[in-house]
């Protein structure tokens, strides 16, 4: 509850220094304070319970822990994304107050799918996130790409949204009850009916565009790869994980029932999704474009959460989402700061930039899911939650052999770097101390979730 | 003080690891490798006198500790080291200090970095031998990977990137696969209860896992899956195809910990890890595995006997080396797995001694060809004679160290099958073919363009190496303290 006030006030207020501030930095600073804000008063909201906004939503929200160590999770990688790379979205255009701005209205997006418990809100709390992403998709105005980015994820976002709202007609037509709130679809009694079942059908798919699963993910490569830089890591962190959080709790709470009929559809999702994105990624030459790849492939183990639905899953879900979104974060502030974003633009990093490459090769790692970092206990868990419902473990094999040749294209990045000889012309743009700081201080949140996981997880009990 | 605030496998561990990232901030080379020599000799020293203590009965705290870790899972930080894993600590220990010592006046770029991924690597191993939980075994058996991934990467040969990477990717393939079946043997294990109460549904240790409730048909995929990592890291045929290049281009020193010790990490898993949480998988599917080891003795060494590489011939032995002592661990009587235990300490300070000769040669004559290289005993008379001592041993002729653990694995593999140990032992003969056949071309007949202008070999690596004679003549003269070590307890230990 907190969250959503805070970021939609910040918003707006955001948008005013726009139009009042003259220095170019301030709204950089403005931004990390409200970012600041909101996670404090989202922590508050989590250990006393009770929110300072009690409005009262006719139950229309659920703010368990569940709900709000997500919003913090999200609110956390957002200010990590702006601490390292708050002076970047200078680069993109002259509006820097307005980008900001919209990221607050996206995080209070995201803070309404993490708490929705009707179908409506979770559609509002869609389209929050959507819209504004459309125009950051495009803020490049003269880069031809970013205008393509844009256009076909606006084409591709509201076909999707069209049949999220097709679905949702459906289950309010299909329930007993006649409601959209998640506490009184009544499933599981009499099983589903007809229009239920297109409901539920039509409502995975929509949500498999969101979270880019295949086959569902066709728009994601050339989306991420036009998008400003800055702008994609946003994307391919918090909003992903976002998707996948309401996914997971659309389901769940809604669909959790008869979760035996639908199991086989999640089944061949995740292996699609782990095949496609991971073949696919071997191929690229460029570094953005790979990690657009690879968030698909990541995606693929995200989706195990909604495979298993046990506690495992739950905590795995929450743990996934913290170092997917810390470890690419990380690797695409490295990425920024590059003139050429092949790999071979990375070769022989280490010996200019010693500290940045280590860092790097930290988050390359973490992707990997190699031990000590939380990448590797993130995967841990949602292989676990696969185990313990004692089914599908040859999905297990499959899945750690798609970790193995995720290793190849991450390690190509490694490689180039630390192996290979360094190009004729430098292809990394100086960095400031401060920023070095910033960069090491988020690998050692990745090491120190990797030894000590309860850190994070023990929020969700308490 | 010991016991209460240190134990012996944590000192092993903590002690390469606080020295290696030490290491990282030293700016000069000199220092270097003055203080990662000391780091290795105290290592040593730790190592030594935990053998003093290594009978857990009468010492129970001073081998064992255990920390909480993700103790909702049923996993701690538990390391307790057996006897088997006090040998190959202390060949560990050996084996670095052997490095340190051969590197003593190696020049190379950022030694600092390399002598810290050194001991990086060191502590890992260490922590593969001494973790009782399946988890923390897992993540030392990963650890103990990355170093050594970077450090052949970095200083080897031409080809080292593909060829590391090949090594890479097949040795995490096979550990990812390995991290299936723990989790599997995870969720048919016991629940367990910690001394604070805490409770788990599930538990990773060791002793859990032997008594997990499987199947046979369970334990036969598991099996597989468990091998899978093992026998990559062996290497078994037909997992062994990353093992000569990987050996080729890694730089010397990083060869020996490829070659002396971390192949002990598979062979040590099968031993603490594979037979005991599976024993009716193991029995059942022991024949296999026996064949397949079998037939990589003969095949490698057929291999071994026309290479012409130096380095490669050295590891095409050591194929067939390993696959004795898996054959062994798998017949599974009691003289073949002491036999085995004490061949796989033997094998590491003998191959260490090979790879020091060789790397010595190559960097001498700068090729490791044996067609280039010729005459060298007339240059380097001293060399020549280390080097006999330890090609003997390789050949496991008698009075060696090497003869009392071949001869102790082929009795247990011919109370096992008399034909398989008849296959097994035409391996020694070819291994003494290629071994003396390398000798005379290398050593002996005309000198050679390459060799004509060589040195003898400096203090250091005369040191170095007699340390390594005494070692090997030593255990093969009076090889019964090792052997009684070894033997009073049972060798499939937990």
């Amino acid at each position: 509850m907190n969250a959503i006030v805070l970021t939609a006030i910040w918003g707006v207020l955001m948008m005013f220094t726009g139009a009042f501030a003259q220095s170019k930095t301030m709204p950089k600073y403005l931004a990390i304070a409200g970012i600041l804000l909101a996670f404090v008063a989202n922590a508050l909201e989590l250990y006393s319970g009770a929110p300072f906004f009690n409005i009262d939503t006719q139950q229309m929200l659920r703010t368990g822990n569940f709900n709000l160590v997500f919003i913090a999770v999200s609110l956390a990688a957002t200010g990590l994304l702006f601490l390292l790379n708050g002076r970047d979205f200078e680069k993109i255009g002259m509006h820097v107050a307005e980008y900001f701005a919209l990221i607050f209205f996206i995080m209070c997006g995201v803070a309404i799918v993490a708490t929705f418990n009707t179908l409506l809100l979770l559609f509002l709390g869609i389209e929050i996130i959507t819209i504004p992403l459309f125009i950051l998709a495009g803020a490049e105005k003269r880069n031809l790409k970013s205008n393509e980015a844009a256009l076909k994820y606006f084409l591709m976002g509201s076909f999707s949204t069209g049949i999220m709202l097709m679905g949702i007609a459906f289950m309010y037509g299909g329930n007993p009850s006649g409601s959209f709130s998640l506490n009184h679809m009544n499933i599981g009694t009499d099983g589903l009916n007809l229009y239920l079942t297109i409901g539920m059908i039509l409502l995975l798919v929509a949500m498999a565009f969101k979270v880019s699963a295949a086959p569902f993910h066709f728009w994601t490569p050339d989306v991420y790869d036009g998008a400003p830089a800055i702008i994609t890591s946003f994307m391919a962190t918090v909003v992903k994980i976002a998707g996948f959080f309401s996914f997971v709790r659309l389901f769940e709470n809604a669909f959790g029932a008869v979760h035996a009929e639908w199991q086989v559809l999640i089944v061949v999702m995740i292996v699609a999704t782990l095949f496609i994105g991971n073949i696919t990624a071997v191929f690229q030459q460029s570094v953005k474009r790979m990690l657009a790849y690879s968030s698909i492939a990541q995606a693929g183990f995200m989706l195990i959460a909604l495979l298993a639905l046990n506690d495992m899953a739950r905590e795995g879900l929450i743990l996934y989402s913290a170092g997917y979104s810390i470890a690419t974060i990380g690797i695409f502030s490295v990425l920024i700061r590059m003139s050429d974003y092949t790999i071979d633009g990375f070769n022989g990093l280490v010996k200019s930039q010693p500290l940045v490459a280590v860092c790097a090769a930290v988050f390359l790692l973490s992707l990997t899911g190699i031990p000590l970092t939380v990448g590797f206990l993130s995967k841990f868990w949602m292989l676990s939650a696969i185990v313990e419902t004692g089914k599908h473990f040859w999905l297990v094999v499959f899945a750690v052999i798609f970790a193995a040749v995720s290793a190849y294209y991450y390690f190509r990045v490694i490689q180039a770097m630390f192996f290979k000889p360094e190009n004729q012309e430098p292809t990394y743009i100086r960095v400031s101390s401060g920023y070095k700081a910033m960069l090491v201080f988020t690998a050692l949140l990745i090491l120190l979730l990797g030894v000590m996981p309860y850190l994070l997880i023990d929020w969700l009990y308490s | 003080m010991l016991g209460t605030y240190f134990t012996f496998p944590e000192l092993l561990i903590w002690l390469p690891l606080v020295a290696g990232i030490a290491a990282f901030f030293m700016k000069n080379a000199r220092v270097v490798k003055a203080w990662s020599l000391i780091a290795a000799v105290g290592v040593v020293a730790v190592s030594l006198s935990g053998l003093c203590y290594a009978d857990t009965s009468a010492y129970p705290t001073y081998n064992q500790v255990s920390y909480y870790w993700l103790k909702y899972l049923g996993n701690s930080f538990h390391l307790n080291l057996n006897k088997t894993g006090h040998l190959l600590s202390l060949l560990t220990a050996l084996g670095f200090l052997f490095i340190f010592l051969y590197s003593w006046k190696e020049e190379r770029k950022k030694s600092n970095h390399f002598y810290g991924l050194m001991l990086l690597a060191q502590a890992g191993i260490m922590g593969v031998f001494s973790a009782v939980d399946a988890l923390v075994f897992y993540f030392f058996w990963e650890l103990a990977l990355i170093p050594v991934y970077f450090l052949c990467s970095i200083w080897g040969g031409e080809k080292r990137i593909q060829a590391t990477f090949k090594f890479f990717i097949y040795t995490f393939v096979g550990s990812l696969l390995m991290l299936t079946g723990i989790l599997y043997v995870y969720y048919h294990t016991q629940g367990r209860i910690f001394n604070d109460g805490t409770q788990a549904a599930h538990s990773f240790a060791l002793n859990a896992f032997q008594a997990a409730n499987l199947t046979p048909a369970e334990q036969g995929c598991l099996f597989w899956l468990f091998l899978a990592a093992f026998g990559v890291k062996m290497p078994i045929f037909p997992l062994h195809t990353w093992q000569p290049g990987a050996y080729d281009q890694s730089p010397t020193p990083v060869t020996m910990v490829l070659s002396g010790i971390m192949v002990k990490m598979g062979l040590f898993g099968l031993l603490r890890w594979l037979l005991p949480v599976l024993p009716e998988a193991s029995a059942k599917y022991a024949d296999i595995v026996i064949a397949l080891s079998i037939f990589g003795i003969i095949y490698a060494s057929l291999i071994a006997l026309v290479q012409d590489n130096l380095k490669k011939l050295v590891a095409y032995s050591s194929i067939a080396h390993i696959g004795l002592m898996s054959a062994a661990i798998f017949a599974k009587n009691e003289l073949s797995l002491n036999g085995a235990i004490v061949q796989m300490f033997n094998h590491g300070i003998n191959i260490i001694g090979l790879w020091i000769v060789i790397g010595i040669i190559e960097r001498k004559t700068g090729t490791k060809k044996i067609s280039e290289l010729g005459g060298l005993a007339a240059k380097a008379p001293a060399l020549t004679i280390f080097m006999l001592v330890i090609a003997l041993a390789n050949i496991a002729l008698p009075l060696t160290n090497a003869f009392v653990g071949e001869f102790m694995m082929f009795s247990g593999l011919f109370q096992y099958s008399k034909w398989m140990t008849a296959i097994a032992g035409v391996g020694i003969i070819l291994a003494a073919a290629y071994t003396l056949n390398m000798i005379r071309n290398v050593f002996y007949g005309e000198v050679k363009a390459t060799v004509a202008q060589i040195t003898d070999i400096q203090f250091h690596e005369k040191l170095v190496l007699t340390i390594i004679v005494l070692v090997v003549l030593a255990t093969g003269v009076y090889p019964q303290p090792i052997i009684e070590f070894i033997s009073n307890t049972p060798a499939v230990q937990p």
